[in-house]
């Protein structure tokens, strides 16, 4: 069985997020003023093969910690998604 | 003395690196090359600017998983002398050989320029022959130099003495405007607890001969070898650290 797991990696609270500042910025200029914060962080998307989800969900943490996200400066959070086939 | 230049396929400034060591100290030299765990019987392993494996992911995220890098963390670990500049100094935090971290300019603009530092603590290789405070002229061309570590780090750093550099005017004031990259604390470089691995935002390597416009640079690459030759019973003079800004 396939399974797709979306890693979400964002800048840790107490963290300069300079690209979020410059985005919550610019929509305020649009006339979004609502946005109180924006952070801007990034998405991987993963297709893992031959798996279960439950072992898959330590491997991808293990991928986080060791490559996917910078524990100094960046918080992430998984996601799994269950594909047949 | 003999160093050795590690280039990834994506650095840049590995040429004046060896250029640095050869040309200008008259040393030996020797490329180390990305895939080579052989670091080649060398002294102190320089870790060179530039954009290592297209700064994919993070400054220098994938750099840290290079086959050389498993060699060089050994030789850190030995006490080995490690330098890192611009893209080495962010590989070297990757790798967890140095604390914190190198993020986006804080104004999300790439920088070129010349900036003033100033030597915090004598106690490193690479200042070992500066004067404490003193304040040199580098060149700086990055996008991501702002560094950063959480409250507990940025504390021990101070207590440690491990700041090496400060971002400071032509007076020596450790202001914001004299930050290029809105680096916490104006720090433009560290060293580890060990004090063997020295990363600096900066370009020293840029900074060697006065016909291309400077050579305070010359004072950190000239301080190693005075640094392994020093006599610790009688000549080690006292670590000068001083003070925050």
């Amino acid at each position: 069985m396939a399974v797709v797991a979306r890693v979400i990696v964002t800048p840790r609270r107490g963290i300069l997020d300079p690209q979020g500042k410059a985005v919550q910025q610019s929509l305020h200029a649009l006339g979004f003023g609502e946005v109180a914060d924006a952070r801007v962080g990034k998405y991987v998307e993963l297709v893992l093969k031959d798996v279960v989800r439950d072992a898959a969900a330590a491997r991808v943490r293990a991928m986080c910690e060791q490559l996917l996200a910078n524990g100094v400066i960046e918080d992430f959070r998984i996601e799994f998604d269950e594909k047949q086939g | 003395m003999r160093w050795g230049v590690v280039v990834f396929p994506g650095s840049n400034d590995d040429r004046d690196a060896l250029r640095v060591a050869e040309r200008v100290l008259g040393d030996e030299a020797v490329p180390l090359w990305h895939k080579d765990r052989d670091l080649h019987g060398v002294d102190c392993v320089l870790l060179p600017g530039g954009f290592s494996y297209g700064d994919y992911l993070r400054c220098g995220a994938m750099a840290r998983f290079a086959p050389v890098m498993e060699s060089v963390a050994a030789h850190a670990r030995a006490g080995g002398l490690v330098f890192g500049t611009c893209n080495g100094f962010q590989i070297l935090c990757e790798a967890g050989l140095l604390p914190g971290a190198l993020v986006r300019n804080r104004n999300l603009r790439f920088v070129c320029d010349v900036v003033t530092v100033r030597v915090e603590t004598t106690d490193t290789p690479f200042t070992y022959g500066c004067r404490p405070g003193e304040l040199l002229q580098l060149p700086v061309k990055h996008g991501e130099g702002c560094f950063v570590a959480d409250e507990a780090t940025l504390a021990a750093l101070e207590a440690n003495g491990q700041i090496v550099f400060r971002y400071v005017d032509r007076a020596g004031r450790a202001t914001a405007e004299a930050n290029p990259n809105g680096s916490l604390g104006n720090i433009a470089g560290v060293c580890n607890a060990g004090r063997n691995v020295v990363g600096l935002m900066p370009h020293p390597e840029h900074a060697v001969e006065r016909l291309l416009g400077g050579d305070d640079g010359l004072k950190l690459f000239r301080s190693a070898p005075a640094w392994l030759g020093r006599d610790l019973a009688t000549s080690r003079r006292e670590p000068t650290v001083v003070p925050g800004p």
